[in-house]
């Protein structure tokens, strides 16, 4: 078969016409790839500008986090993902990678905090439910410092405060911590004003510092003379006016919780600095409590028992707490060869000054003091030991004037001074029994005994006589009573013949005194009969 | 054997617009005696214009596969799914036949015909005498295929028109999507530019 076709076949075809040549165009069709170009550079550009920052987070376990799933939010705005979530090397840490909005660059410093929320239950209040559906997330608090940082330790717990709130944190410092724990809640004039925000004992283990967070405007309540209790139990006091229960708030009970006060001289002063460190008292009464720099130590000597005396006791003075006991030891005294024991106690003279008027003036100088003092010993002045509660036995040291004391002097020059004493109320008590009881001794017991046991015997013999004799007397001489009277009665029953002839004669009677009055009858008429006799006509 | 000679040898060419077969001179462009439309022995530009395509849908399916084709945003969270995401969620959640489906339909089968585009291009370029047979099936495969790797695209603007209860659940296209859809759009008129009578023409040269 021929592989050319005829060249008649050829010419029988149609010559094509012929067109100018057209000129030169560009060919469009590249400007599709331009376009797309164009396109794909713009989205790579634009990618590559809304890339942002990458950083690493390390969280003690991975619970909860998934790469491509777990958001990075802050105030619940979305602002990143987790990416990856790693192993550390040595399987102790997990570090989860996570990619962050552009906008964020400038946010992440030093002391920016990220922690993972999930739902939550802690110092009475739920956090975090949302996550139950939506799966947990990490949250963020934007920090202040301006030094970047692209690796974070995750927190723990949540942070209750965010860096950006309004208000001052403090330090506290307790012998324990109580009741207390994250999130308790911090009152002011019983109205929640901030929260404790961590704890951490001490490194001595001596105790517990707390940092609270008072939240603005309240902050500035607090001022350095501000005083903080533990407000978390119930605080009952029985009083002369009955049961007074004191609590700041259910919660608290539940929760603990702690409450400041500021006295109310200290109010106008400028609030305390930031992270002041305050003591956190176990009740309001000791955290009100003004605290004493003027202390004047002196040592009591007592010659009675100190059952119930405690250190912490007060020392009164007429009803005024002008001190408290400090210490109360036992010692030998080398020179009596006796054991006498010492009860030391710092009085607290400003007290006493503070309640009168003039508040301000100076304390007192040490000489004065001595003189002042002196001269109330001379005038009477006494220490005692007196019964604070009877239930308890709890005692306390009364000072009071006693002016027909014996006279005595403060001892200078022992140390601590010694303050003469006197016999406690609980001692005179005591010495009054003793008298009581002497006497008693001296009372001739056995004597009375014996007489009595006489006259017991006597009176015995009396009656065994009044027995045997003088009761079967008696017997016979009412046997012959009753024979008398029974004899009394049969002459005075009706067919006697006594009662017959009794009956005769009173009817005899009658007749006798009718003759007589007819008689006096016929007188009267007729008296002149007595003289004439009786009319012959009339008879 | 011996090729029978092509119609571009007798400088014949046959009208696009009535059919009609004409001599047409060399280096002269010319137009049908019948109807007046241009006549060209071959598709004019046809490498060029492919290969313009073929460059385009490249670079269009970086984007494509690197950019969200659907956005969710649900009660659980707003969610940004590629391609691969979800061929790997469907993979990772047990349906690894769906997700393979998804695979080749969407990742391969576009890479697949760009590299068949660019390989045919290339040897047309470069005049290979290379398995014209087996070229001008590839061709043929490559516009059969044409459309239908478009299924990504399909499945979301689906869940689009179905999904939207606004507050609880909403779905969106994103801008892979988009892209995605130029990448099989641009493949399609890059096979469609193509002339496999070139694949063909470099044989008979050779003859000659």
């Amino acid at each position: 078969m021929p592989d050319t076709p005829p060249a008649s076949d050829l010419s029988t075809l149609p010559e094509a016409e012929t067109a100018p040549r057209s000129r030169w165009r560009p060919q469009l069709v590249w400007l599709v790839p331009l376009v797309a170009a164009l396109i794909g550079g713009w989205l790579a550009m634009k990618s590559i500008l809304e890339q942002g920052p990458v950083i690493g987070i390390v969280f003690k376990n991975a619970e909860g986090l998934e790469a491509g799933k777990t958001k990075v939010k802050y105030k619940d705005v979305d602002i990143g993902l987790v990416t990856a979530v790693t192993l550390s090397k040595d399987l102790r840490q997990v570090e989860a990678t996570a990619e962050l909005v552009k906008d964020f660059q400038p946010h992440l410093v030093e002391d920016t905090r990220f922690w993972l929320v999930t739902p939550r239950i802690s110092g009475g209040s739920v956090s975090g439910l949302g996550t139950v559906l939506s799966g947990a997330f990490i949250g963020v608090d934007v920090g202040k410092s301006s030094r970047a940082q692209r690796t974070f330790t995750a927190l723990e717990v949540p942070p209750l405060i965010q860096i950006d709130t309004p208000g001052r944190e403090f330090a506290l410092h307790s012998a324990d911590l109580g009741s207390l724990a994250m999130g308790s809640p911090v009152f002011f004039r019983r109205l929640q004003v901030g929260q404790v925000v961590g704890y951490q004992l001490d490194e001595n283990g001596r105790g517990v510092s707390l940092k609270i967070f008072v939240n603005a405007p309240y902050d500035r309540f607090v001022t350095d003379n501000t005083r903080f209790w533990n407000a978390s139990g119930i605080d009952v006091k029985l009083g002369a006016g009955g049961i007074e229960v004191d609590t700041q708030s259910l919660a608290s009970l539940l929760l603990g919780g702690v409450a400041f006060e500021t006295p109310e001289e200290a109010v106008a002063l400028p609030a305390a600095a930031p992270d002041t460190r305050f003591e956190l008292f176990a009740d309001r009464t000791r955290a009100l409590r003004n605290p004493e720099r003027d202390v004047l130590k002196m040592v009591l000597l007592f010659d009675e028992s100190l059952r119930g005396l405690e250190v912490g006791a007060p020392v009164d003075f007429q009803g005024i707490a002008l001190g408290e006991v400090s210490a109360i030891r036992v010692e030998l005294d080398p020179v009596s060869r006796r054991i006498i024991m010492p009860v030391e106690m710092n009085l607290y003279p400003q007290r006493l000054r503070l309640r009168s008027k003039e508040k301000d003036q100076p304390p007192l100088s040490d000489e004065a003091r001595k003189r002042f003092l002196d001269d109330m010993v001379a005038t009477g002045l006494r220490a005692q030991l007196r019964s604070g509660n009877l239930l308890t036995g709890q005692l306390y040291v009364g000072l009071d004037f006693f002016p027909r004391a014996a006279t005595a002097r403060i001892q200078w020059d022992s140390d601590p001074p010694q303050l003469p004493t006197t016999v406690g109320s609980l001692g005179e008590l005591q010495a009054s029994l003793q008298r009581v009881a002497g006497k008693l001794e001296k009372l001739p017991l056995e004597q009375i005994g014996a007489d009595l046991r006489q006259t017991l015997q006597t009176t015995s013999r009396l009656l065994h006589r009044l027995d045997t004799q003088v009761a079967p007397e008696v017997v016979a001489t009412l046997g012959e009573a009753r024979k008398a009277v029974d004899t009394a009665q049969g002459m005075m029953a009706d067919d006697e013949p006594l009662q017959q002839d009794t009956r005769e004669a009173i009817r005899e009677l009658g007749r006798t005194a009718k003759s007589l009055r007819a008689l006096a009858d016929y007188l009267e008429r007729h008296p002149e009969a007595l003289l004439w006799g009786k009319k012959r006509n009339q008879q | 054997m011996k090729d029978p000679a092509s119609t571009a040898r007798w400088h014949l060419a046959t009208c696009h617009g009535c059919g009609l077969l004409s001599r047409a001179g060399t280096g002269h462009a010319a137009r049908c005696p019948r109807c007046g439309t241009p006549l060209h022995a071959r598709k004019p530009e046809s490498i060029a214009r492919t290969w313009a395509l073929i460059v385009a849908a490249a670079i269009l399916y970086v984007p494509a596969n690197l950019l969200p084709i659907m956005e969710t945003s649900s009660l659980f969270g707003a969610q940004n799914d590629t391609i691969m995401s979800g061929v790997v969620y469907l993979w990772v959640s047990g349906s690894w036949h769906l997700a393979l489906v998804v695979f080749i339909a969407s990742i391969v089968v576009p890479m697949a015909k760009l590299i068949a585009l660019v390989i045919l291009v290339l040897s047309v370029q470069l005049r290979a005498r290379w398995q014209p047979v087996q070229r001008t099936r590839l061709y043929r495969l490559v516009e059969l295929v044409g459309r239908w790797s478009m299924l990504d695209v399909y499945v979301v603007t689906l869940l689009v028109a179905l999904v939207q209860l606004e507050a609880l659940a909403t779905i969106r296209p994103g801008p892979g999507a988009l892209a995605f859809g130029a990448v099989v759009v641009l493949t399609m008129f890059a096979a469609m530019s193509f002339d496999p009578r070139l694949i063909w023409d470099s044989m008979e040269k050779n003859d000659a």
